[in-house]
């Protein structure tokens, strides 16, 4: 047998393009004769706009056209609800360019195409809009308020969706209870802020009226399915590319940005290619965002710990519009237990409208505030009721034993039930509290007070709904004339290594080299089933689909490969690129398998003529393709989960905080994490430890500062702090690998994964390194130097607790 | 609409230029450029070097980063005409002729320390920089830090570039 390459560190075939400069991302294909789009963007939060003119943005030496509402046809409209849902009434979605009213600082009002993008936003300077501003509030809590300034006169007291979710009987735990703990939390916005900022660009061939477009976006085929829809074109003349994307992390998976409509539209209206191309500051005014909610929750338990009844209501900031729908707060609504039995729950939320960039999911999508809200709660009830923060949470972890564990009453963002489906939660806190030496914590903890340093273990544990269907496809054949594997599947890649993951999956069935396994995804012109790369999803669904397409194929070349060694089928297998019989030097390569089961006459290559070599490799009377027969090895097959699989994982650091500077150092971190079945654990590593220092950049540094007029005050990279590598420490990473019981591969999502405890971590880690100081409980992030000057400013700390 | 040549020459009037001559990659280029183009503009759409990347274009992430006369700097910051006489080199001059790569390539290979890739031409020329310029062999793990940090990654977490320029690093001690 060959080596199974399922779990093993196998390096990447895109890395060398990459490393050379030779990726191609959609600002490098070579359009030429491309013309430039720059937009003129709202520098209003709520505004009424009395008058565009655009005569001199027109008359600009450069400018080819400028439109406005009133000039883009069949795009001067509402864009559409992606996930209706019955919370939400007349839920509200953007136009891709303002008409009368503009909702938010850097929607786009016009858009100008030029000869050149620096003539383009010179003439965008040009266009001269008239607005009258209106009230604003920024702070939702305020603005569910009577009386406050409305985003949407629909929408009295900017309530934008209303939803209560309730598992179990919460009233009859609320009265078993003996103590109740309740808090308010907060996490605040951020952005994905990937490197590369969202890019599109469209040729459109007036000859054979194909589109093809260029986008830089995580979900092609729906961008495709909607494009072709609005601009009533047939879908096979309408091609959406996703090239080398330079990461994505949920932001690039909206339909539809206004870009990827206008691009489009501009480049048929003129019969000329047209790219743009987001700079940053785009990125931050014009591209979603997420994360702002706040909780109350409440924790009814026992004297003991257990909890017997969780209740909590939060508002959900939605920014300006809810293209998205409510998928953000369901998910943090139902992942709001965490890894615990819980057995009645009662959960609600608000989704609110403030005039910001509109929000979607960032990678963890609502997971990151849901684990803030149980972790800070279950650090405070222990607190309260004199607990370890280690015992509190053995006393309420699902037991391995009781999986899976269902939450009947809460339907996950997939419209489909809360199951968490296997996990080992006691043995991953045992690892944790191991590894970041809690057992001796104390000790350490109180010397280093004695010395003036004031360090704290910070502890958080999460759960991850990932691999949410409905489906994804693989597509599998293998050439007639190279021999090598050519995979393909609907969604699209960001940096998450699928073409070395998949090619490992696809390579264990079909006992080729991972290299030789080519991977197309992302381009429906090559395969054009299948949904969007989000909610951790890539791996389980696509990794599976492909896994039973593999199946398929390699039972085609067994039969094939016996009938041309004249075998037995259960004497052939397969290694290295070729089908042997067993104990026998005799084989015939793929190539050759390939090429003999396609009955073509014509022996036009060294295959071809190898093929010759061997008896037919189908065993019929009758015309070359039995009935039913195809040509080639090739196969189709499909991936639909029945429900989410649920990761997990535990987090744990040791803080120290520079009482001068009020600046936090993380000592040590360790995070346990558990994805079922690592198809590569170096990638999964690299996954998880990106989504950590996203993670860390949420609990520390990053939020979109906007001010009380709705203006974002940073935004840009110098302002808004996305970590560097000075900013992260040496982060530790241990595995325990439970497999799912919902997939052949036994696979669970692990893109989210780091991000969702960091917050919660980093706060309890706080929280304990100041306890000499008082009673700050850090229970909102990013935990700021100003935060913990404030916390440590009121008091010294008294003698009894730094000795 | 008026004829694109019309529309193009138009702009052309419109646009101040100057020549420029610089080495980039080795090779002589000269060019006839608006006064306002930045470098990295220059670099990507007039030379179609694609393989240096606009990130922020206000000097923060690194991602643009080219080495001007033996020194990394910020092409999103230099207009195209300041860098005239200048010897350039991009991320396409890395990898050896035959296409092999680099040992820092390599070992951002080997130790996974890419994903998008986006921000990796800049990261790798600023890293070659710096080895280039002296000796390397002491660094601490925050030395390496001190290193990267003009340069942002979103995806990795930086831990495993940090292992791969301590792989080139201690390959340089060895030697």
């Amino acid at each position: 047998m060959s080596t199974r390459m399922f779990g093993e560190n196998v390096k990447r075939n895109i890395d060398p393009k990459l490393l050379k400069g030779e990726g191609a991302f959609v600002d490098d294909i070579p359009l030429p004769g491309a013309l430039h789009a720059a937009f003129a963007r709202s520098p209003f939060a709520r505004a009424k706009i009395s008058s565009i003119d655009t005569t001199a943005a027109e008359n600009h030496p450069g400018v080819v056209a400028v439109y406005t509402s009133d000039n883009i046809g069949p795009l001067d409209i509402e864009l559409p609800l992606l996930i209706p849902h019955g919370s939400m009434t007349d839920a509200r979605t953007q136009r891709p360019l303002a008409k009368d009213d503009v909702y938010y600082v850097g929607q786009t009002v016009a858009m100008v195409v030029a000869v050149d993008r620096y003539t383009a936003e010179d003439a965008a300077a040009l266009i001269d809009i008239d607005y009258e501003p209106l009230g604003v509030e920024i702070d939702i809590e305020e603005a569910v308020k009577d009386g406050s300034p409305l985003v949407h006169e629909t929408h009295p007291n900017n309530i934008a969706a209303d939803f209560t979710q309730v598992s179990g009987d919460p009233e009859k735990g609320f009265a078993e209870a003996e103590h109740v703990t309740r808090i308010r939390v907060q996490v605040d916005r951020s952005t994905s802020a990937a490197m590369e900022c969202r890019a599109v660009a469209a040729r459109y061939d007036s000859t054979t009226g194909e589109l093809v477009v260029w986008d830089g976006t995580q979900a092609p085929i729906s961008v495709r399915g909607g494009l072709a829809s609005i601009l009533k074109l047939d879908e096979d003349k309408v091609r959406v590319i996703a090239p080398d994307v330079g990461g994505g992390f949920g932001q690039k998976v909206l339909l539809f940005y206004p870009d990827e409509l206008l691009v489009p539209y501009a480049s048929i209206n003129l019969r000329k290619p047209v790219k743009f191309i987001e700079d940053r500051r785009e990125n931050f005014i014009g591209s979603t965002q997420e994360r702002t909610q706040v909780h109350y929750i409440e924790l009814h338990a026992k004297k003991t710990g257990e909890v017997v009844a969780l209740k909590d209501f939060f508002y959900h900031d939605t920014g300006a519009f809810i293209p998205y729908g409510i998928a953000v707060a369901q998910v943090a609504s139902t992942s709001i237990a965490g890894p615990y039995r819980i057995p009645n729950i009662h959960v609600q939320f608000q989704a609110v409208y403030t005039p910001t960039v509109p929000v979607t999911p960032y990678r963890g999508c609502g997971r990151p505030q849901s684990c803030f809200a149980i972790e800070r709660a279950m650090d405070q009830l222990a607190d309260e009721l004199g607990l370890d923060r280690f015992d509190i949470r053995r006393r309420n972890l699902v037991g391995d034993d009781q999986f899976p564990w269902v939450r009947d009453g809460l339907l996950f963002a997939d419209g489909l039930r809360v199951s968490l489906d296997s996990g080992q939660y006691h043995k991953a806190l045992d690892m944790v509290h191991e590894a970041i030496g809690a057992g001796d914590f104390a000790e350490e903890q109180k010397k280093a007070r004695e010395d003036g340093k004031y360090l704290g273990l910070g502890l958080a544990f999460y759960v991850e709904g990932t691999g949410l269907g409905p489906y994804e496809g693989g597509h599998i054949k293998i050439h007639p004339i190279t021999g090598k594997v050519y995979v393909n599947t609907g969604l699209a890649g960001q940096g998450q290594s699928h073409d070395t993951v998949f090619a490992q999956i696809a390579a264990d069935q079909l006992g080729v080299a991972v290299e030789d396994v080519i991977l197309t995804e992302g381009d429906t012109g090559a395969y054009d089933w299948g949904v969007a790369t989000f909610a951790s999803r890539a791996a389980v669904v696509s990794g599976n689909a492909i896994h039973k397409t593999a199946i398929k194929v390699r039972k085609q070349i067994i039969t094939a490969a016996a009938n041309m060694l004249e075998a037995d089928e259960s004497d052939i297998e397969l290694r290295d690129g070729a089908a042997w019989v067993v104990g026998t030097n005799r084989s015939a390569p793929l190539a050759a398998i390939a090429t003999a089961t396609n009955p073509l006459r014509y022996a036009f290559n060294e295959a071809a003529q190898a093929a010759t070599q061997f008896a037919p490799a189908s065993r019929h009377d009758g015309p070359a393709l039995d009935e039913g027969q195809h040509p080639g090895l090739e196969a189709t097959d499909y991936f639909s989960p029945e429900c989410a699989t649920w990761a997990y994982g535990v987090h744990a650091a040791v803080v120290e905080v520079d009482t001068t500077t009020c600046q936090t150092n993380i000592r040590k971190y360790v995070c346990v994490h558990d994805c079922g079945n690592m198809i590569n654990p170096m990638i999964v590593d690299g996954q998880v430890m990106g989504g950590m220092a996203q993670g860390i950049g949420g609990a520390l540094y990053e939020r979109i500062e906007y001010q009380p007029d709705g203006n974002p005050a940073n935004a840009n990279f110098v302002d808004f702090l996305v970590p560097y590598a000075t900013e992260i420490p040496d982060i530790q990473v241990e595995h325990l690998q439970t497999p799912s019981p919902l997939n052949p591969l036994g696979v669970k999502g692990v893109g989210e994964a780091g991000c969702i405890a960091v917050g919660a971590t980093i706060a309890s880690g706080l929280t304990d390194a100041l306890s000499p100081f008082g009673n700050e409980k850090f229970h909102h992030t990013p935990i700021t130097p100003s935060m913990i000057f404030e916390a440590i400013k009121q008091s010294v700390p008294s003698k009894n607790e730094t000795i | 609409m008026k004829p694109m040549t019309t529309i193009v020459q138009e702009a052309n009037r419109a646009e101040p230029k100057s020549t420029v001559k610089m080495t980039v990659n080795g090779t002589e280029v000269e060019r006839e450029v608006s006064t306002r183009m930045l470098l990295s503009d220059f670099i990507r759409h007039e030379l179609e070097l694609t393989g240096t990347h606009v990130g922020c274009e206000h000097g923060v992430c690194g991602a643009c980063t080219i080495i001007v006369d033996g020194r990394a700097a910020r092409s999103c910051l230099t207009f195209a005409i300041q860098a005239d006489g200048a010897d350039i080199r991009t991320i396409e001059s890395v990898a050896g002729e035959g296409g092999e790569l680099h040992p820092l390539q390599e070992a951002f290979q080997d130790n996974h320390a890419l994903q998008c890739g986006y921000c990796t031409p800049g990261m790798i020329m600023n890293i070659l920089s710096q080895i280039e310029a002296g000796d390397k062999r002491d660094m601490t793990d925050d030395d390496i830090r001190e290193m990267l940090s003009g340069n942002l990654c979103r995806c990795t977490g930086y831990a495993n570039i940090i292992k791969a320029v301590r792989a080139v690093t201690d390959t340089t001690k060895r030697s």
